[in-house]
């Protein structure tokens, strides 16, 4: 466990679970229906201001957003 | 031959996931016209049923008005059958522009643009008015139609939870440095019956400078205390920028659409929505006769004040019974049964006792909140409600949910 899953981990808890539904790190988001494929633009415009970081389109892909450590491991490409 | 046996045999596959799924659609074929009363072939080949329908969004029971079905006749007669044209090479009649001036003043906006339906009005409207360096921010439960429209447009899209204000708030603050914002909500949501709190949302578009974006096809006729919608009943008309709506449920119920708001947005639209280019308008017949049902609304309230006591009556009925159904006061009352074979076992023995009423299951409605979705219309008399009550009970007592909290619901039956 670090800094950045929790910190992830509880903004989309925050931001799209609307239930008791639990979350790991490794939680399927967009394939397990938890984050819609639409609500990703909120969830890249927050990493990118959290991070003080760019990612580009073509990497933002439902794959690479699908739990809380592919997101880490994306986000982590690009911090500086 | 392209369509060979392999190809036709990937498609049955499908065809028999969905049915194996549960989620495979039969339609119900309908002898008569669309009534309270109505007489049903089903399954294919069955004899004939008559039975009460209460899921239709004949709201105002206009699709079979004496008057209404006059004037489409007359219409027929004096403007012909089709325009064989879109609007801008020749097919605009003057009974096109009559019925959009009447839209604009029913609705008390500034221009209206009809429509094939609403579905091609939520299809073009965003794609017309905004680009990709503006955001649309909807409502997590908007209809499947404002989603296709959302996704034809190249502005980015986020989302806000279900009618939650702080949240649609911070959304606002998130997308402040974009050249346009749109917020865009149902007025009515059609699964569970609720209102949009537009009061709050147009407060909320003046703080931050958004537009905003209605779309009230299960308002429209009916909704405020003259009809004209949500935005009468919360107090914002004049407010809102883009409405859309659809002539195919409360105002007459054949078909066509609108887009209805700023008069430069309505000319976007007009320029380049592409469903509106590419695509013949509302035909004659059915522009006289909603042209009727306007002129019907605007010199009575009687058929939305009738609406609004079957509801009461119905709502009050369901509840006595013991049936949970989704808080509210619009004529969309889903009755909750959350398991998905239960709400196709009570619809199946509701038509048995002649109450033609569906189920919704997920993916429809999210898992572990099937429902019979009801909807009530001015069109019914009281005496279809009683016997759709008690229809409701027996069913109810056969399977023992009357009185039953949804927990023991769930624990007798699963999500």
């Amino acid at each position: 466990m670090d800094e950045m899953q929790e910190i992830i981990k509880a903004y989309v808890i925050k931001e799209y679970v609307e239930d008791d539904t639990e979350l790991t790190y490794d939680s399927p988001l967009i394939s397990g229906g938890i984050v819609d494929s639409f609500s990703m633009v909120s969830l890249k415009r927050f990493l990118e201001n959290k991070y003080k970081i760019s990612i580009p389109d073509e990497k933002a892909t439902p794959d690479a957003f699908d739990s809380v450590n592919k997101i880490c491991a994306l986000v982590r490409e690009y911090v500086k | 031959m392209a369509y060979n046996d392999k190809t036709r045999g990937m498609y049955s596959e499908i065809l028999t996931g969905l049915k194996d799924a549960g989620l495979f659609k039969q339609e119900r074929y309908i002898h008569s016209a669309q009534a309270a009363d109505i007489e049903v072939e089903f399954p294919s080949g069955a004899p004939l049923k008559k039975v009460i329908n209460i899921c239709a969004n004949n709201y105002l029971g206009m699709s079979s008005h004496p008057e209404v079905v006059k004037a489409a006749h007359e219409g027929l007669d004096s403007h012909g059958y089709g325009m064989s044209s879109v609007r801008f090479i020749c097919g605009t009649q003057d009974i096109h522009r009559t019925l959009e001036q009447m839209v604009t003043k029913f609705l008390g906006t500034e221009d209206t643009i009809l429509f094939p339906s609403c579905m091609d009005a939520n299809a073009g409207v965003f794609e017309a008015v905004l680009t990709k360096d503006d955001v649309m921010i909807s409502d997590r439960l908007v209809h499947a139609s404002i989603i296709d429209g959302i996704r034809l447009c190249s502005a980015m899209h986020d989302t806000f939870k279900h009618s939650d204000m702080e949240h649609l708030e911070e959304k606002l603050q998130l997308h402040n440095d974009k050249r346009l914002k749109c917020v865009i909500t149902d007025g009515v949501f059609s699964m569970d019956g609720d209102t949009a709190r537009l009061d709050k949302m147009a407060e909320l578009c003046e703080k931050y400078d958004a537009l905003l974006f209605v779309d009230d096809s299960h308002s429209s006729g009916f909704i405020g205390k003259t009809g004209r919608g949500t935005h009468e009943l919360c107090g914002v008309m004049g407010k809102i920028d883009i409405i859309t709506t659809t002539f195919g449920k409360g105002l007459g119920g054949a078909s066509g659409g609108c887009v209805s708001g700023r008069k430069e947005l309505v000319e976007m639209c007009r320029q380049k929505a592409r469903p509106y280019l590419f695509s013949n308008t509302i035909a004659p017949p059915v522009v006289a006769g909603v042209i009727k049902v306007l002129e019907i609304l605007s010199a009575s309230t009687d058929r939305r004040d009738k609406l609004e006591s079957n509801t009461a009556f119905w709502r009050k009925g369901l509840t006595e019974a013991g049936l949970i159904i989704k808080a509210g006061d619009t004529p969309i009352v889903p009755v909750m049964l959350f398991n998905a074979k239960l709400a196709q076992d009570v619809s199946r023995d509701l038509y048995d006792e002649g109450i033609y009423a569906i189920g919704f299951f997920f993916p429809v409605v999210p898992q572990g909140q099937a429902r019979i979705r009801t909807q009530i219309s001015a069109g019914h008399e009281i005496h279809h409600l009683e016997k759709a009550l008690e229809a409701f009970k027996k069913v109810g007592k056969k399977y023992e949910i009357l009185g039953k909290s949804k927990q023991e619901i769930i624990e007798r039956y699963g999500m």
